[in-house]
């Protein structure tokens, strides 16, 4: 092996890496705020650039229907929770949230798509979607059953996930898509090219990792999230609206998933199912992070990455087993260091 | 006979079906499916419903039960029923091997790990030469009997649903026994369990295996009814099914899985035929259907549908009275001795900066009742829990009949006779009086898992039940006996861990607090039994709150307050001991 082959495998690995970190991060997100064990992230991934792909073709992606649809299922919800004291504020609250707003983000789609839409504004409408599909998946899934074990709600996280991906299916069809570029800049150092593009996955990742350390670690709106994970009962009863915590953290990741998205559709062509596997492997650096640690779920998103990418390379047929082998030893070193710790369940 | 009846008027039925004239081909082949399916999530009811330990990686079992049969018979031209106990064993290796990984791990990262390594199977499948790649192994040869070869789907049908039969019956045995009762107070913790001996680590492994054996067995079958395999229905997808499967039909319900096949399958098998028909020619819809219905159905109905049948039936099935004129093998006594039964040195626990428990040093004789009192958060849980193995010490020693047991586990501590009760009540709420209790005899039966299964255990079974009935008995709570164990008030729950104490035969009781939630006659109840255990032989050291219960009844009194002993001395003594004042009331009086 020389050394521009080592470099161009790193470079490859580091970028991928990223996106797990993104994705990885946002698992952490979620899981610390909701007990969530995320399997859908990879979904948010999928819907983000496919939706931004077939906008790029000019059409409206049916993921807008579906943020329709689930807003009506959420208003029906709501409605059904508060009928013993349905007060039109209420009422008028959950309407602007579940039915204006989707409809909004539906009327924009099909008043902005068209072949000549500058590239930002699909971006924006692509996260637009998704952010609204994460918020109301909360609303539906999750929320009704937010006090229960971590294992029912992984479960729970599992039929999303199929749901989903199913849907992807009807939306995109079997056959892959690419979306055009963010920029066509490109740089070069050494023998190495950085396109525009890998330069944002690494910008963004960066970005986010910061923007969630300093939101959970010094603001109180961080905190209170932090708190509904620890103990929900203890944070209503200083005032934390749970609710809400829970629908920022999806929405939060619903977003970084979509952002995953785009930012990779234009390098590789994505299928409706892409997501799941993509979503794992950020799962995989969740894991080694200990589903607490953003630093920590970085580098090991970063690791997973470059393994894959020198597996690909050495070992191609044997990639993604090798990939998921990984967190074999990381379960075993886990294991040793942390014996089981006294679960009260049920 | 009573519960095993039902179970035989299904196999009547089921072996009838084939012969009913006019039942489609068809429909032997969903009720295959069914079976297959079925065995797959039993295993997952085992470890998932009863145990607590979700896997998502029971289809990548299914894989190398199936891929074993495939390679040795194709290949190597084994005969099919040699390849039965290989595939089983390849099963069950592979899951020792990723259980000794996986089952020590808590709570979300077993599931998480099962994704993982069930996704990485399932793409070294897929890409191992020796097993064909994506293309997989075809030209299975068919299970024959002599010349008779099971060739059609309505002949290999009674061989997949034996294996249902007996692989249902062999559970049921297990649960009923003593392993299956640590195998069912695993889900509410291990410490309760350990307290009392089970080995909780080895019990997990072991339904681990369980499930993945009869996972293999699925494949195997799998395996001759198909005549091939390929990687697909042992993927991620596969998996995720077999749980929905076991959680549809009641995860904690051996039949319940049978059930939960039935509906799958039968579910899907619509699905399938009639939604491309109403949303066009579409693939896959109804996995979309699928996972709604998952979710929906764990907003409304978590427990399966099993449990909800079993509730409207107007049958309930009746139990087996304990002959409580079996014995059970006691401990033997050492003679009265001088050296002090329980003797605690200088035990101290420190957790970061906060010592817990400073230097603590006091002793427990033969037939003596010591109380352990102070304000709360003075340390008495905390030294309970070194005494008992559950914290192992930072310094000092203790030792029971002179073996140091400051760094034992608690299954060490058990053995040698110091049995206790916990402060929060932890009894498994969905058994009953006599099954939490018989848990406290573990270490006094021998029969094994395997022994279980084919009932070998009965005679040794007996005597347990034996044993826990009378001791139900002697503390009052023999009309409760059949009762589920979360039905009775925190009181009563606090005196059935007594029972279940009691059942080790123990030479030294801990009790936590036992008289918290009681009436003041079954306080004075209380008092009684535990004078007479007294009188009878036995030692109890008790925390307890009640200072009329607490002064009344020990004959000793040691006083923590912040970790550290204050005073110690007989009840007169400690009442008017003005360190103690100052403890309880702030000032002194």
């Amino acid at each position: 092996m020389n050394t521009t082959i080592m470099l161009f495998l790193l470079q490859d690995g580091i970028t991928n890496g990223a996106i797990y970190a993104l994705l990885g991060l946002a698992l952490v997100l979620v899981f610390a705020v909701t007990r969530v064990i995320l399997i859908p992230q990879g979904e948010f991934v999928t819907f983000g650039a496919l939706s931004y792909a077939v906008l790029a073709t000019g059409k409206v992606p049916g993921t807008a229907w579906l943020a329709m649809a689930m807003g009506l299922v959420a208003f029906a919800l709501d409605l059904f929770d508060a009928r013993r004291s349905l007060r039109l504020k209420r009422v008028l609250r959950s309407l602007a949230l579940n039915i204006v707003l989707p409809a909004a983000i539906l009327a924009l789609t099909y008043g902005l798509a068209g072949p000549k839409t500058p590239i930002a504004v699909n971006i924006a409408l692509s996260l637009l979607i998704v952010a609204a599909i994460g918020l109301f998946l909360y609303r539906i899934a999750f929320q009704p059953i937010a006090h229960t074990s971590v294992l029912v709600l992984l479960i729970a996280s599992v039929g999303c996930h199929l749901a989903l991906q199913g849907l992807g299916l009807v939306f995109f069809g079997a056959e892959g898509l690419r979306g055009p570029a963010l920029s066509n800049a490109a740089l070069t150092i050494g023998p190495l090219r950085f396109t525009g593009q890998s330069l944002a996955v690494y910008g963004l990742t960066i970005a986010f990792i910061i923007a969630l350390w300093l939101f959970f670690g010094f603001t109180l709106m961080g905190k209170a999230l932090r708190a509904t994970a620890v103990n929900r009962l203890g944070a209503r009863l200083v005032g934390i609206r749970t609710t809400l915590s829970g629908q920022i953290a999806f929405l939060l990741a619903s977003v970084i998933g979509a952002i995953s998205g785009i930012l990779i559709v234009p390098i590789t062509t994505l299928y409706y199912d892409t997501g799941f596997l993509i979503g794992l492997k950020g799962f995989i650096a969740a894991i080694i992070g200990g589903l607490v640690s953003y630093p920590l779920t970085a580098v090991a998103a970063l690791i997973v990455g470059s393994v894959e990418a020198f597996s690909s390379f050495y070992a191609s047929n044997f990639k993604e087993v090798i990939v998921f082998t990984l967190i074999l030893p990381v379960l075993v070193l886990r294991s040793l260091a942390a014996p089981a710790v006294e679960e009260e369940k049920d | 006979m009573h519960q095993r009846l039902p179970v035989l008027i299904f196999a009547l039925v089921m072996a009838a079906i084939p012969f009913i004239p006019g039942v489609p081909p068809f429909w032997i082949v969903l009720l295959n499916n069914i079976g297959l399916a079925a065995l797959v999530a039993m295993g997952l009811v085992l470890l998932t419903g009863v145990g607590g330990l979700t896997s998502f990686g029971q289809a990548a079992f299914c894989g190398f039960g199936a891929y074993t049969t495939a390679v040795l018979t194709t290949a190597y031209g084994f005969s099919p029923w040699l390849t039965l106990p290989l595939s089983l064993l390849v099963s069950g290796i592979a899951a020792v091997l990723l259980g000794i990984v996986t089952v020590r791990l808590s709570g979300h990262y077993l599931p998480l790990g099962t994704i993982a390594w069930g996704i990485g199977l399932f793409y070294l499948f897929s890409k191992l030469e020796f097993l064909g790649r994506n293309d997989g192994i075809s030209g299975i040869p068919p299970l024959s009997i002599g010349n008779f070869k099971m060739l059609d789907p309505g002949t290999i049908y009674f061989a997949i649903w034996i294996g249902v039969l007996i692989s249902a019956l062999l559970t049921m045995n297990l649960l009923d026994s003593r392993t299956g009762r640590a195998i069912r107070a695993l889900r509410r913790g291990h410490i309760a369990g350990e307290a009392f001996g089970v080995q909780t680590p080895r019990a997990k492994l072991l339904v681990f295996v369980y499930a993945a054996v009869l996972a293999g067995l699925s494949g195997w079958l799998y395996a001759h009814f198909q005549r091939a395999a390929n990687p697909t229905p042992f993927g991620a997808h596969a998996g995720i099914e077999y749980l929905f499967i076991a959680v549809v039909g009641g995860a904690g319900y051996v039949w319940g899985a049978v059930l939960g096949a039935g509906i799958v399958v039968v579910l899907k098998e619509i699905l399938q035929s009639y939604l491309p028909y109403i949303f066009g020619g579409q693939s896959q819809l109804e996995t979309i259907v699928f996972g709604i219905l998952l979710v929906v159905l764990l907003q409304l109905a978590p427990t399966g549908v099993w449990p909800w049948l079993m509730a409207h039936l107007p049958i309930k099935p009746g139990r087996k009275v304990p002959d409580t004129s079996l014995p059970l093998a006691k401990r033997e006594r050492a003679p009265a001795t001088a050296a002090a039964l329980l003797q605690i040195e200088k035990a101290r626990k420190q957790f970061g900066g906060v010592i817990a428990v400073n230097d603590v040093s006091f002793d427990v004789q033969a037939r003596e009742i010591v109380a352990l009192i102070g304000p709360n958060g003075a340390g008495k849980s905390t030294t309970f829990n070194l005494i008992t193995g559950v914290l192992t010490t930072t310094g000092g020693t203790i030792s029971v009949l002179g073996h140091k047991v400051d760094n034992a586990p608690p299954q060490e501590v058990v053995k040698l006779g110091v049995a206790r009760t916990f402060q929060h009540v932890k009894l498994v709420p969905d058994m009953t009086v006599l099954e939490n209790v018989a848990i406290g005899a573990h270490l006094r039966g021998s029969s094994g898992a395997v022994a279980s299964m084919f009932r070998l255990d009965r005679a040794d079974e007996a005597k347990l039940l034996a044993e826990a009935a009378r001791q139900i008995e002697r503390v009052g709570l023999g009309d409760q006996i059949d009762q589920l164990a979360g039905s009775l008030s925190l009181g009563q729950q606090r005196i059935v861990e007594i029972a279940r104490a009691l059942c080790v035969d123990p030479l030294l009781l801990l009790l936590d607090e036992p008289a918290a939630g009681l009436r003041h006659m079954e306080k004075q109840r209380l008092a009684a039994l535990l004078r007479q255990l007294r009188d009878g032989g036995m030692s109890v050291l008790l925390v307890e709150h009640d200072m009329g219960f607490v002064m009344d009844l020990a004959d000793r009194i040691v006083v923590l307050d912040f970790g550290t002993k204050i005073a110690e001395g007989t009840p007169a003594a400690i009442k008017t001991n003005p360190d103690v004042i100052k403890a309880y009331l702030g000032a002194t009086a």
